[in-house]
C-alpha cells in the first residue's frame, strides 16, 4: 500500500518527482465520491421509476403505449458496454507511456460513445411519434432517465475528447495527465454500468 | 499577529521560502483568487451569519405578526413567503454552511495538513454558495420568494396551485446550492482520508474531524434525492411533465418520499457537525480527554447510517401501510440510542474531569439541556399514535426548534467562542460573553417552550393568524417576548466579536490549554498553518510532548517541504507517510465558473433558454480551461474537477 523509503529520503527538492508513487491519490478519491453520489442520483431515479410504476396499477407502460421493444436497445447495449476495454487499453497506454496507444484506446472508446449516442437520436424520433415527456408520467419518465443517461455519455465523451486533444497535441504525458486519463476511465465505466440498471429497468422490468 | 521569531526547528532561508510560496496577495485580485481555506472558511462563516441574520429577521417578523390575535401586520402572501424563506434559509443558507465554514476552517489545522486536499474546488464551494444565497433571497424584495414551506409539498408547489416564481426560484435555488454542497462534502473525506499528520492512525482522529466526515458522507448519499426531487419540479413546473401530478400517473407522495430520504439525513448533517464542535470544545475545559472516545466513534457512524432509515416518520400521517409505520417507529426510536450514548460520554467527561467555566463550556451547558429536551419530544414522535395527534401543530415546531437550535446553534456559538482567539489572534470579553449566554438561553426556552402547550391545545402551524377564542394569544405573546430576547442576546454575541476583533487582548498560541493540532500554531495561523509538519502519536496531540519534539530542533526537510507549496500525502487508515503533494496556487477560474452557473440558473428562472444553453457552454469550457494540462513550471495541485 505504502511506499516510505525512497523518494522521502530525499531532501524536498527531489522529493518532488512526478512518478506516481504506491497509494491512492486524492484525484482518485475525489472521483470515486463525485462517482458515488452520481450512483445514488441514478439510485434515486429508477427508485422512483418503480415507486410511480407501482402506485399506477396494473397497466404497465400505461394507455396504448406498449412494453418497449428490445432490439434497438440491445445493440445500443453491445456498443456501449464494450467500449469500457478500449478505455482500460487507452489507461494502460498512458500508465507504460506508450501515447499512440492512448490516441488510439480513446478514439476508439469516442467512436463507440457516439454510435451509442446516434442510436439513441433514433430511438428518440421513433418514440416521440408515440409519445412524448408530457404525455403521461411514463413519458415524463422515459425521456428522463434515458435523456439523462444520454447527458452523462455526453460528458464523458466530452472529457474522453478533451484527453484525445490533449494526446494529440503532443504534450508529455506526466503523472497529472495519467491521473486524468485513470479518472475518466472510472467516470466511463460508471457512465456504462448505470446504462445496465437502466436497460432492465426501462427496457426489461416491463416484460416482467 | 505576526510572530516575528523563528519556530524551532525551521531555519530562516526555509520560513522565507514557505512564507513566498503561500504568500497571498493583498490587491483586489487576491481576494477573489484566493485558495487559502482559512480565508474560504471566515468567508463562509460570516456569509452564513448574514444569512442567519436574515432568517432570523424573517422569524422576528412572524412572531410579532403571532404575538395577538387576528392580527393585521403581514399580510398571508407575505408571511407565507417569510416562513418558507425563514425555513429555507437556516436550513440551507445558515446551518450546513456555517458548520461548513468551521470544518473549512478547522480539518485541515486540526489534522496538521496545509490546506484541503482540492482548494480550488473549496473556493468554488464558496462561491457558489454565496450566489445561491444572494439568487434565493433576492427573490424577497420582488414578492418572489419560495412561499410553501421549506419542504415545500406538492401539489401545492404545482404550477396549477402556486403560479408565479415563487417555487421556480426554490427548486432551481437549492439545485445551484446543492452543487457547493457536494463539492465541499467530497473535500472533507478526501482531505480527512489522505492530508492527515503522519501518525495520525484512525484512532487518533480529532472527534470533530470524524464529525464531519460521517456529515459529508451524509450529504453524498442524501442530496441527490432533494437535487432529484428539485429537478423534477423545475420539469413539472415549466416543461409539463407529470411527475407529481396524478391526473396523469404521477403522485403527490413521490415529493414527499424524496424529500425526506434527503430530509431527514439533513437533520443529521446539521446537528453531527454541532455534537463534533462539543467533543472538540469540552477537553479543554474539563482537562480530560472525552470519556469513550472508541464509542462516540462508533455512535457518529451509527448515526449516519441509521439517519437513512428513519425518513418515514415524516409521513406518520400520510396514509401508508401499517407496516411501514411500525418499522420505521422502531428505527426512530433505535436512533436516540448512539445520540443519547453521546450525551452520557459528555456528562461523564464533566464529571470525572476539572471543570473551567468559560463561555464556550456554558454553551455547551445549554446546548446538553436543551438538545435533550429536543430528544425527548422527538422520541415522543416515534410513536406513530402520538404523532398522528400532534402533527402540524406548533408542538412539532417547538420540537424542532430544540433539535436544531440545541444541537447545532448551541454548539456554534461554543465554537464561536473557542475559536475566536485562533482565527482572530484577539481574546473575547468574558463578561460580554456570559450575559450574550444568558439571554440566549433565556430567550430560547422562553420563546419555544410555551410552543409545546399551544401544540397540544392545537393551534397548528404555518398559519399566519389565528382566532381569538381558543385562548392561544397569551402564551403566543410570551413567545414573542422570548423571540426578542433571543435576539438581543444574538446581537450582544455579534457585539462580542466585533469587540474582540476590535479591543480584544492578542491571544497566544494556545489560551485554552487544549488538545488538538489547531492550537500548535500560530493565533491566527499563517498561509502554510505549520512551519514543520508535526508527527502525531496519541489522541491528544498538543498534550504530548512528542508532537513538540517532532517539530522541534530536528526537523527534517522532509517535514518542512519548503520547495513550493507542498503538503504531505500520508495512507488512508494508518497515516504513513506517501509523499508530498504540490498544492495549487491562488487563481479566478472558481470564481469565473461560479459566476457562469448563476447566469445559467438565473436564465433559467426568467426563461431565457437560449442565454442558459450559452451559459452551459461557457460552464463546460471554464472547466476544460481549468484542467487544460499546465506547462511543466506551474503545477496544479489536483486532476479532478
Amino acid at each position: 500500500m505504502t511506499d516510505r523509503g525512497g523518494i522521502m529520503a530525499a531532501t524536498g527538492a527531489e522529493a518532488l518527482s512526478t512518478e506516481l508513487p504506491a497509494g491512492r491519490s486524492t484525484g482518485w478519491w475525489g472521483m470515486v465520491m463525485f462517482v458515488a453520489t452520481e450512483a445514488t442520483l441514478f439510485a434515486c431515479l429508477l427508485g422512483s421509476y418503480f415507486y410511480l410504476r407501482f402506485q399506477y396499477g396494473p397497466q404497465w407502460p400505461p394507455g396504448a403505449i406498449g412494453a418497449p421493444e428490445l432490439l434497438k436497445p440491445l445493440i445500443m447495449t453491445a456498443v456501449l458496454l464494450p467500449s469500457s476495454l478500449p478505455m482500460v487499453w487507452a489507461e494502460r497506454g498512458s500508465r507504460h507511456g506508450r501515447r499512440w496507444q492512448l490516441r488510439c484506446g480513446l478514439g476508439a472508446t469516442m467512436v463507440l460513445g457516439l454510435t451509442f449516442l446516434t442510436l439513441q437520436a433514433i430511438e428518440y424520433a421513433e418514440k416521440l411519434r408515440h409519445f412524448t415527456l408530457t404525455t403521461d408520467v411514463y413519458g415524463s419518465l422515459f425521456y428522463l432517465i434515458t435523456g439523462f443517461h444520454g447527458l452523462h455519455v455526453l460528458v464523458g465523451l466530452t472529457m474522453i475528447g478533451w484527453l484525445l486533444a490533449a494526446a494529440l497535441s503532443g504534450a508529455t504525458i506526466d503523472a497529472h495527465r495519467r491521473e486524468r486519463v485513470r479518472n475518466t476511465a472510472i467516470y466511463w465505466h460508471f457512465v456504462d454500468a448505470v446504462w445496465a440498471a437502466i436497460l432492465f429497468t426501462i427496457y426489461l422490468s416491463p416484460r416482467l | 499577529m505576526v510572530t516575528t521569531s523563528t519556530p524551532p526547528g525551521v531555519s530562516r532561508v526555509d520560513l522565507a521560502r514557505l512564507t513566498e510560496h503561500w504568500a497571498e496577495p493583498r490587491s483586489l485580485r487576491g481576494w477573489f483568487s484566493t485558495v487559502d481555506h482559512k480565508r474560504i472558511g471566515r468567508r463562509y462563516l460570516v456569509t452564513a451569519g448574514v444569512f442567519f441574520v436574515l432568517a432570523g429577521l424573517s422569524a422576528l417578523a412572524m412572531r410579532t405578526q403571532l404575538a395577538r390575535p387576528e392580527a393585521g401586520l403581514l399580510s398571508p402572501e407575505e408571511y407565507n413567503q417569510l416562513f418558507t424563506m425563514h425555513g429555507t434559509a437556516m436550513i440551507f443558507l445558515f446551518a450546513t454552511p456555517m458548520l461548513f465554514g468551521f470544518g473549512n476552517y478547522l480539518v485541515p489545522l486540526m489534522i496538521g495538513a496545509r490546506d484541503m486536499a482540492f482548494p480550488r474546488l473549496n473556493a468554488f464551494g464558496y462561491w457558489v454558495f454565496l450566489f445561491a444565497g444572494l439568487f434565493m433571497w433576492a427573490s424577497l424584495p420582488f414578492g418572489a420568494a419560495p412561499n410553501s414551506g421549506w419542504f415545500a409539498y406538492a401539489p401545492l408547489n404545482s404550477e396549477q396551485h402556486n403560479p408565479g416564481l415563487h417555487m421556480d426560484v426554490y427548486a432551481l435555488g437549492l439545485l445551484f446550492l446543492g452543487i457547493s454542497t457536494t463539492a465541499a462534502s467530497i473535500n472533507f473525506i478526501v482531505t480527512a482520508l489522505k492530508l492527515r499528520a503522519p501518525g495520525m492512525s484512525l484512532n487518533r482522529v480529532p472527534l470533530f474531524v470524524w464529525a464531519i466526515v460521517a456529515t459529508a458522507f451524509m450529504v453524498i448519499f442524501a442530496l441527490p434525492a432533494l437535487n432529484l426531487d428539485n429537478a423534477m419540479l423545475f420539469l413539472d413546473r415549466r416543461f409539463d411533465t407529470h411527475f407529481f401530478d396524478p391526473s396523469a400517473g404521477g403522485n403527490v407522495l413521490l415529493w414527499q418520499h424524496l424529500f425526506w430520504i434527503f430530509g431527514h439525513p439533513d437533520v443529521y448533517i446539521i446537528v453531527m457537525p454541532g455534537l463534533g464542535i462539543v467533543s472538540a470544545v469540552l477537553p479543554a475545559f474539563t482537562r480530560r480527554g472525552v470519556v469513550g472516545y472508541p464509542l462516540i466513534v462508533l455512535s457518529i457512524v451509527a448515526i449516519a447510517i441509521i439517519s437513512f432509515g428513519v425518513w418515514v416518520h415524516h409521513m406518520f400521517a400520510t396514509g401508508l401501510p401499517q407496516l411501514s409505520y411500525s418499522f420505521f417507529s422502531a428505527a426512530s426510536t433505535i436512533i436516540t440510542i448512539p445520540s443519547g450514548l453521546q450525551i452520557f460520554a459528555w456528562l461523564a467527561t464533566m464529571l470525572l474531569g476539572r471543570l473551567i467555566i468559560r463561555v464556550p463550556l456554558l454553551f455547551v451547558v445549554g446546548f446538553i439541556v436543551t438538545f435533550v429536551l429536543g430528544g425527548v419530544t422527538g422520541t415522543m414522535f416515534a410513536l406513530t399514535a402520538f404523532d398522528q395527534q400532534v402533527t402540524d401543530t406548533y408542538f412539532v415546531v417547538a420540537h424542532f426548534h430544540y433539535v436544531l437550535i440545541g444541537g447545532a446553534v448551541f454548539p456554534m456559538l461554543a465554537g464561536i467562542y473557542y475559536w475566536l482567539p485562533k482565527i482572530t489572534g484577539r481574546m473575547y470579553h468574558e463578561g460580554l460573553g456570559r450575559w450574550a449566554f444568558w439571554l440566549v438561553f433565556a430567550g430560547m426556552h422562553v420563546t419555544f417552550f410555551p410552543m409545546h402547550l399551544y401544540g397540544l391545545f392545537g393551534m397548528p402551524r404555518r398559519v399566519y393568524t389565528y382566532a381569538s377564542e381558543p385562548g392561544w394569544g397569551g402564551w403566543n405573546l410570551v413567545s414573542t417576548i422570548g423571540s426578542y430576547v433571543l435576539a438581543l442576546g444574538l446581537l450582544l454575541v455579534l457585539v462580542g466579536v466585533v469587540h474582540a476583533v476590535r479591543r480584544g487582548r492578542p491571544a497566544p498560541p494556545d489560551p485554552w490549554r487544549a488538545d488538538t493540532l489547531e492550537w500548535a500554531t500560530t493565533s491566527p495561523p499563517e498561509p502554510y498553518n505549520f512551519p514543520v509538519l508535526p508527527r502525531v502519536h496519541s489522541l491528544h496531540p498538543v498534550w504530548d510532548e512528542r508532537t513538540a519534539e517532532s517539530t522541534g530542533e530536528g526537523a527534517t526537510a522532509d517535514r518542512i517541504l519548503s520547495e513550493g507549496r507542498n503538503t504531505l500525502l500520508t495512507s488512508e487508515l494508518d497515516a504513513r507517510v506517501e509523499r508530498p503533494v504540490p498544492m495549487p496556487e491562488s487563481t479566478l477560474k472558481p470564481l469565473v465558473l461560479a459566476a457562469a452557473l448563476l447566469v445559467l440558473f438565473a436564465a433559467l428562472l426568467v426563461a431565457w433558454y437560449p442565454v442558459a444553453a450559452v451559459a452551459a457552454v461557457v460552464v463546460a469550457a471554464t472547466i476544460a480551461v481549468w484542467l487544460w494540462p499546465a506547462g511543466p513550471s506551474r503545477t496544479s495541485g489536483v486532476a479532478t474537477p
